[in-house]
């Protein structure tokens, strides 16, 4: 057993969340530059050039890229073996956010009673927390802002068994053109296939925390990857949707079992502002 | 381009889709909960908290400036969302409008109709984007917070045309040039 105290994962997050707002991940900075390689649309180009720009004066005055610096959504795997002392987990990384979001000037964007009165609650909390656990005794935290653009395009079919991999094909197509311009393009795909309805949205979010463009371990999937990815930069969005060849980054899939008279299908769009950092303790 | 705002019929005329623009002069700030009250505000034949005619608006909602700064990031939100207001603010006299993503048909018609543009900004740029901003000051709606109405003074502000006065919508034309036939 290893104790791991509440006001040290506290601070972690207060400070992920500020570094994740202002620092564009490497993975993430090297698929933009492949990207603007590739653009063939003039308008694209000069797109993906102002989107570098923006990452490289974000990154030295430390201003967050964008303003819409996200719903705060945390992913825990906690070891098994860890213990946390000092308090309520949940609590402190609520904690952690609202200190992260209050002294970095990041956007609270977060509202409760949101059918009725939409009562912003000042500190962007709470977040959204996944945990897992694992097998050892580490913490490894992962804060993704994400943002309402990208989030509010996510797809969810129960497909028929016998649509099978063209019934997925056509919905994940579908849910990219559909969303055209509104998640920002370039865009990385997730995608969950598989489990519960529950699961394979959390399957497709999941994805996203996967480096760019790093294809599944599992050979089948992979191939779909690259299907997937070749096929949604054929619709010709492009950046920002004004017409262009590179539409998607990447396309992650995360594959699950599912029940006999089932298969669900996810899509959950993460913007080229695809901000994530993590920590292990 | 460069463009001096306001917008005149004489300028929107000469904007087609594609087009690159630098806007320098004033625009207003206005999202969700701020249109929600200038239509009401219209619908009941009082008058708006500025003057809209030949003004532009722009959809953002920015991060809060830290010490020394005007403005925090500044980038363009989700258009969509607004369609259901902006055909009564476009009657009203609005010229000009920035936001990202594409809009609905009723909005298009309604651009046409009242020889006002659509732009798009970077979605995502708005580090970039807000050192084009040189001044801010709350116009209305002061307790809406992110939300409130600003009234920003730009310089060099980069948009993109998306919908001109003549019907053309980029984002349509775009996609069926670049389009290729394995999707």
């Amino acid at each position: 057993m290893r104790d791991i105290d509440c006001q040290t994962i506290s601070e972690t997050v207060a400070r992920l969340c500020q570094e994740a707002a202002s620092l564009l991940p490497e993975d993430v900075l090297q698929a933009l530059k492949r990207a603007r390689q590739k653009e063939e649309s003039p308008l694209g180009q000069k797109i993906l050039d102002q989107i570098l720009e923006n990452a490289e004066l974000a990154r030295k005055e430390m201003l967050p890229l964008c303003q819409d610096t996200g719903t705060t959504v945390v992913f825990l795997e906690l070891g098994q073996d860890a213990h946390i002392v000092g308090g309520d987990l949940n609590e402190c990384i609520k904690q952690g956010v609202s200190k992260g979001y209050t002294e970095g000037f990041l956007r609270k964007s977060i509202v409760d009673r949101p059918f009725s009165a939409r009562i912003n609650t000042k500190d962007n909390t709470p977040p959204v927390i996944h945990i897992e656990i694992v097998p050892g005794d580490k913490l490894k935290i992962q804060v993704m802002p994400k943002g309402g653009g990208c989030e509010n395009m996510t797809r969810l079919a129960i497909l028929l068994p016998a649509e099978g991999k063209k019934g997925v094909t056509d919905f994940v197509l579908r849910a990219v053109e559909e969303a055209g311009g509104n998640p920002c393009p370039p865009v990385i795909v997730g995608v969950g296939i598989g489990g519960t309805a529950e699961m394979a949205v959390s399957l497709a979010k999941k994805a996203l925390t996967r480096k760019v463009g790093r294809p599944n371990a599992d050979a089948e999937a992979a191939e779909l990857e690259q299907e997937l990815l070749e096929k949604v930069n054929a619709l010709g969005l492009g950046p920002q949707a004004v017409g262009g060849r590179i539409t998607a980054l990447a396309v992650h899939v995360e594959v699950h079992p599912t029940h006999i008279t089932s298969l669900p299908v996810a899509v959950n769009l993460q913007c080229h502002s695809a901000r994530l950092k993590e920590a292990v303790l | 381009m460069d463009i001096k705002l306001p917008l005149t019929d004489e300028t929107v005329e000469k904007l087609h889709i594609g087009d690159d623009v630098r806007f320098t002069g004033v625009i207003y700030t206005a999202r969700d909960a701020a249109h929600r009250r200038m239509v009401e505000t219209l619908e009941k034949g009082e008058s708006l908290p500025f003057d809209i005619r030949g003004q532009v608006i722009y959809y953002v909602g920015p991060t809060p400036a830290k010490p020394g700064q005007v403005i925090g990031s500044a980038g363009p939100t989700t258009s969509m969302r607004l369609d259901r207001f902006t055909p009564t603010l476009l009657a009203a006299g609005l010229k000009g409008i920035i936001g990202k993503g594409g809009r609905g048909q009723a909005v298009r018609d309604a651009l046409k109709q009242h020889k006002a543009v659509y732009f798009i900004a970077v979605g995502g740029a708005g580090a970039l984007l807000a050192r084009h901003i040189k001044k801010v000051d709350i116009v209305a709606y002061e307790d809406l917070g992110t939300e409130a109405v600003r009234r920003l003074e730009v310089e060099g502000f980069p948009v993109i045309v998306c919908n001109d006065i003549y019907g053309g919508d980029l984002l349509q034309e775009g996609k069926a040039r670049y389009r290729l036939s394995v999707a």
